[in-house]
């Protein structure tokens, strides 16, 4: 069985990787400490022939001890997230001239609209296509995220990504491909009786392959059209 | 409340209960012999029977002029317990079926001129899920006809009928061999069907009150047998090229002729979809089908 997370292929990969695991070993730390010392009271203070309970009425300096340790580090675990949250989610983090993708959301598939030349969403040199995700490495992709019918989630696992789509929202979403490869989009949002398979192939391609690719595509579409 | 007055209300009630019904009753006879002209529900008026002497035919051809449109390869990779039923044959979308300047899958049946009522035939009609297509694309039933819906491949489908005067249904198939019955109560032409695992998937349902309907074949011919004789108009149907009509008169044991021409610049037209359709019935029935403005097709 793999315990490791899965292979990070975005730029924020790895400062969402790092915040999960410095939370993991602060709540292994303490999971660890306050089971031993249950299991430590419950050796220590066993019932024994002759031993009375008696009442405490608590020790202040522990109770101020135990209070302030967990504060401090929540605040600070919540400055830390705070930060990595806003580098990725606040609006000037969305970088610009990033290639916008339009995804709408359905059950039980993902209709992915890529732009034409001019890279902008909404002309008539837009084509769709069903369940098939690519873009090209090295380069911010925004997913401008919507849904057709019910609450569903945009979900790949390698980019680190996932984004609830709402019916009557647009959200936009960014990420940038680190390494090239197939992924996918795995719907993370129970949405229906198909929810279970509805995914759709990530492909990111190098530069030339992602040239060729699109081409096709875009020809192939609007040859259909006509 | 004292006992006598309890006893009184109670004796009050039944009454007015008795009375009710009575005044039903009546009320109840008074439409149905009120109803006789026209379409009861019921079916208290036998099906016209057809004479095998006198029965006519309409037999045709739908044509098609022009550049038939390319249909694209359907994209099964998502799905390879189907992609894997099409060894050679590659799967083709089925928009348009055209060959040799013929026209398949066009509904055809009798819009008006048939009086009487058919009581549904017992023997439902089939639509099958094969190879993650509906079999047939286009299919005619009559209304309180059974339906049967069967699930030939090993992975899930869900039925989603989108119908505007019938009731609809959204049922799932997730195994090979599940089989599924539903009804629709009244006329409606065309109902689309869709399968939203499965997106490619669509075919179109035509429900209508008698059994005069048909499909035309890959040649693009059809024919409506049995008929009475009689002054009929004929529609066709066709998901991209829409409707068109004509009037036909047959005779005693008479063959008709009928030939429907769709060409390629028809590809703008509305296309009628999910619209409640009523069987005219001759001079007592002073209502025409209800048609509004075509809708444009089902979502592809």
């Amino acid at each position: 069985m793999d315990w490791s997370l899965p292979l990070n292929a975005s730029t924020q990969g790895e400062a969402i990787d790092n915040l999960f695991w410095l939370i993991f070993w602060i709540t292994v730390t303490a999971f660890v400490v306050v089971e031993a010392g249950v299991l430590w009271f419950l050796w220590k203070y066993r019932g024994r022939k002759g031993r009375q309970a008696r009442y405490t009425h608590g020790n202040a300096t522990a109770e101020v001890i135990w209070t302030t340790i967990p504060a401090v580090v929540m605040v600070f675990l919540g400055i830390y997230s705070g930060r990595v949250w806003a580098s990725i989610r606040s609006s000037d983090s969305y970088p610009d001239d990033a290639l916008t993708i339009g995804v709408m959301a359905k059950q039980f598939e993902w209709i992915v609209t890529y732009p034409g030349e001019d890279r902008m969403l909404g002309n008539a040199d837009d084509f769709t296509i069903r369940n098939r995700f690519e873009i090209p490495v090295n380069e911010p992709v925004v997913v401008m995220l919507e849904s057709e019918d019910a609450i569903h989630s945009f979900f790949i696992p390698e980019m680190r990504v996932k984004q609830d789509a709402v019916p009557g929202m647009t959200i936009p979403i960014w990420f940038e491909a680190i390494r090239t490869g197939e992924f996918q989009i795995a719907c993370a949002e129970l949405c229906g009786l198909g929810h279970y398979r509805m995914r759709a192939r990530v492909v990111v391609h190098d530069p030339t392959s992602y040239e060729a690719w699109y081409d096709e595509r875009s020809a192939e579409a609007f040859a259909a059209e006509e | 409340m004292t006992r006598k007055a309890w006893t009184k209300g109670l004796a009050a009630s039944w009454i007015v209960a008795l009375a009710a019904c009575g005044g039903g009753g009546n009320g109840g006879a008074g439409e149905d012999t009120g109803g006789e002209a026209g379409a009861a529900a019921g079916g208290d008026a036998a099906a016209p029977a057809v004479d095998p002497a006198t029965a006519a035919t309409i037999r045709g051809v739908v044509t098609y002029e022009g550049v038939s449109p390319t249909m694209t390869e359907i994209d099964m990779s998502e799905e390879p317990v189907c992609a894997e039923k099409y060894p050679t044959d590659r799967p083709m979308t089925e928009q348009v079926v055209s060959a040799d300047g013929r026209l398949a899958n066009a509904f055809v049946y009798v819009k008006e001129g048939l009086a009487g009522e058919w009581p549904a035939p017992a023997e439902p009609a089939a639509l099958d899920q094969v190879g993650c297509r509906y079999d047939p694309h286009i299919l005619g039933l009559q209304a309180g006809q059974t339906l049967l819906i069967t699930n030939s491949d090993a992975v899930l489908h869900n039925i989603n009928t989108q119908p505007t005067a019938n009731r609809g249904f959204n049922i799932s198939q997730p195994q090979a061999g599940m089989v599924s019955h539903r009804e629709f109560s009244r006329a409606e032409v065309m109902i689309p069907v869709k399968c939203d695992v499965h997106g490619w998937m669509h075919a179109f349902l035509g429900i209508v009150d008698h059994p005069y309907h048909a499909v035309s074949l890959a040649d693009g011919t059809f024919e409506i047998a049995s008929l009475p004789p009689g002054t009929y108009t004929i529609e066709a149907w066709h998901e991209v090229y829409g409707t068109m009509s004509q009037e036909v008169i047959v005779g005693d044991s008479e063959t008709a002729e009928v030939a429907f021409a769709y060409s390629a610049d028809m590809a703008s037209a509305d296309v009628p979809m999910a619209e409640p359709l009523v069987l005219t019935h001759g001079p007592d029935d002073g209502h025409e089908a209800a048609h509004g403005a075509g809708n444009a097709g089902a979502d592809r």
